[in-house]
């Protein structure tokens, strides 16, 4: 097992990454808070779950992929959805249910899907795309192909007897896929420690001879620099990863939960949102003098922007017509 | 026309689809080295080798996943439950995996997978070895359900279920694999959703299917020698069912008594039965009956069993009823 440490001083010579990097964070940050916005005034409906805080793990682990490269991940997909290249306009139409969603109004919040990015979905059944996940290194190794497929999950899901399946038959079978616990300390409103008998999810990986990595999940470079480790054990070596990317949510399990409460206080909220992935990156940019102010408003302007038409897209959508009910339970 | 068991049927099936198409592969607990539990899979590791004839660890749940996964990517995946009952531990894949799939991506990721095995009672087996999963899989919109009763429709509807883009369940007999029938020579796919007519008849239809098509028969020839005429329908597909079949026999003969393996509560004659009083409530002469296995889980005695198990005495009591011909 290794330890990944964040690097030290970032490269003027990749500006251009990092600000991608910074750039895809912010549209998450954005995206969701917009999400949030539309769901207090009832525009979005459902079980809707947020993704604020939790940024650097989709954008370290999505931004070193190829584009045949597969992604699936559970029902907080947002993150996930827009980094693999979902519009935000595709993303807010079916976070309000209209024709023009990713999903044609058919999945909402908790299903989004791409065809055209590899994008396999979000699933609402804790840990049912695990077995999934595995199942697409299955495919890929079957065809001889180079692609790796990356699972995200909760740290809940490592209990559930299908994480332990699949990634017994994922080792056995040297499957190219990359299981990512993204450890945010609550399964909904249950501590880890109450769930678990430990609270170190990479361990886990031990009992299946599979390599593993504990990862700041606050630190985005961090998340890259051990995800291409995992992608080339994946791509290279034809062998799975189990990634324990520790992390927090800023915001409730869902839009109808609270932020704090019963099971974790409002303290230890403050105190964890001072390591926020997207301020932190900052700090580090404009010590490092990468970027500056200026920059990141520049940035985010844009982004408003780009949100903004997504919402003035959703809004302005037709809704599926009556007779999709009836299309797509079936293919000819 | 060769005359081969139900079992060597359905090898037939999977051995022709897998040289045909290379997409397809069988996946299970005991497919390969020990050429299946039932030896549906006999000599196919040696054909196709390892890589798609693929023994599994005993984890219903994770290897279904795994089907999902490799469908949802446009492999032709056949899973092999050693029986049923197992699959319970693997029902979330199926029901919320693939049969939504399609649905919850409006088009985007059709499921092109075979869930197969046998279901139903065999031989005091007791409790949880003994049950018939048909209603189960056949409430769930997305899934195709398909039950056949003899070799040529194992071989022919396994075959169709391969090329079906859909999730197909097969729910084989375990008492039907030794059983021999005709099958046609050369390619032969039965469509998944047309019904059967076994036995022509006009006073009575007795809609039947998998292990209730003998008992059926058996029950027909008891009746005709006191003159009744059934009319025998293996339904064969249990989702999508072929109402118009059905709908039309009973137009002809008024009548109806519908005999199945599984539990009578929610059952597939339960839902037979709405569908022709909707369809042909004028025509009936006689309220529709069913014979059903007892409401209980099976016992392992044998005297016992045997009491649970719908038979062809009980068909023809329930025959008699319909057509007010009781002693």
């Amino acid at each position: 097992m290794t330890q990944v440490k964040a690097g030290t001083k970032l490269d003027p010579a990749r500006t251009e990454f990092y600000r991608e990097l910074l750039h895809q964070m912010l549209r998450i940050r954005r995206l969701e808070e917009r999400a949030a916005e539309a769901y207090a005034l009832g525009q979005i409906g459902g079980f809707c779950h947020l993704y604020i805080g939790q940024e650097a793990v989709a954008v370290g682990s999505i931004t070193p992929l190829r584009d045949d490269d597969y992604v699936i991940t559970s029902y907080r997909d947002h993150g996930h959805a827009i980094v693999r290249g979902i519009s935000a306009q595709g993303i807010m139409a079916e976070l309000y249910g209209k024709a023009t969603g990713c999903s044609g109004g058919k999945g909402g919040s908790m299903h989004l899907f791409d065809a055209a990015t590899n994008f396999l979905g979000g699933h609402a059944i804790v840990g049912g795309q695990i077995p999934i996940a595995a199942g697409v290194g299955f495919a890929v190794a079957y065809r001889g192909g180079d692609q790796v497929c990356v699972c995200y999950f909760g740290d809940a899901a490592a209990n559930i007897g299908s994480f332990h399946e699949s990634l017994n038959i994922a080792s056995l079978w040297k499957l190219p896929t990359i299981f990512i616990c993204e450890n945010n300390r609550y399964g909904m409103g249950t501590a880890l420690g109450r769930a678990s008998t430990t609270e170190d999810i990479a361990t886990r990986a031990c009992a299946y001879d599979i390599a593993a990595a504990t990862v700041d999940g606050m630190d985005v470079i961090a998340v890259h620099d051990a995800m291409s480790e995992a992608i080339t054990r994946a791509r290279n070596e034809k062998k799975p990863t189990l990634l324990d990317i520790q992390t927090y949510r800023f915001v409730g399990h869902s839009m109808s939960d609270p932020v704090h409460g019963v099971y974790r206080t409002q303290e230890e909220v403050e105190e964890e949102k001072e390591q926020d992935p997207i301020s932190r990156f900052c700090r580090r940019l404009e010590q490092d003098g990468i970027m500056g102010v200026k920059d990141f408003e520049a940035l985010d302007d844009e982004i408003k922007k780009e949100m903004d038409d997504a919402v003035a897209f959703a809004e302005n959508s037709p809704d599926p017509e009556p007779e999709a009910l009836y299309t797509n339970v079936y293919a000819d | 026309m060769r005359t081969v068991t139900y079992r060597d049927a359905l090898n037939e099936a999977l051995r022709e689809e897998m040289e045909r198409d290379p997409d397809v592969f069988l996946m299970g607990e005991e497919v390969g080295v020990y050429q299946g539990a039932y030896k549906v899979s006999r000599g196919l590791l040696d054909q196709f080798g390892p890589d798609r004839v693929v023994d599994t660890p005993i984890a219903e749940l994770g290897f279904a996943g795994i089907g999902v996964g490799a469908a949802m990517v446009g492999l032709r995946p056949v899973i092999e439950f050693m029986t049923w009952n197992f699959a319970l531990l693997a029902i979330d894949q199926i029901v919320n995996s693939a049969a939504k799939m399609l649905s919850m991506s409006d088009g985007q990721f059709p499921i092109p997978i075979v869930f197969r095995g046998p279901g139903g009672a065999a031989l005091q087996l007791a409790g949880q070895h003994s049950q018939a999963f048909e209603s189960w899989y056949a409430h769930i919109p997305g899934l195709k359900v398909v039950a056949p009763a003899d070799a040529a429709d194992a071989k022919g509807l396994l075959k169709a279920a391969i090329r079906d883009n859909n999730p197909v369940v097969v729910l084989e007999g375990e008492m039907l694999y030794n059983v021999k029938g005709e099958i046609p020579d050369g390619e032969h796919v039965v469509p998944i959703g047309q019904a059967a007519i076994k036995r022509e008849g006009d006073d009575v239809t007795i809609v039947c299917h998998s292990k209730t098509v003998v008992p059926a028969l058996k029950a027909a020839e008891t009746l005709a020698k006191d003159g009744i005429d059934a009319e025998v329908i293996d339904l064969r597909t249990i989702r999508p069912l072929d109402l118009d079949t059905l709908t039309r026999s009973v137009e002809k003969t008024n009548r109806c008594v519908i005999a199945e393996e599984g539990w009578p509560v929610c059952g597939i004659g339960a839902q037979v039965a709405y569908d022709l009083q909707e369809r042909a409530f004028d025509y009936l002469d006689a309220p529709i009956t069913r014979v059903t296995g007892a409401d209980v889980p099976m016992p392992y005695n044998k005297k016992l069993e045997r009491a649970a198990k719908t038979n062809p005495e009980r068909i023809t009591e329930a025959v008699r009823s319909v057509t007010y011909t009781s002693a």
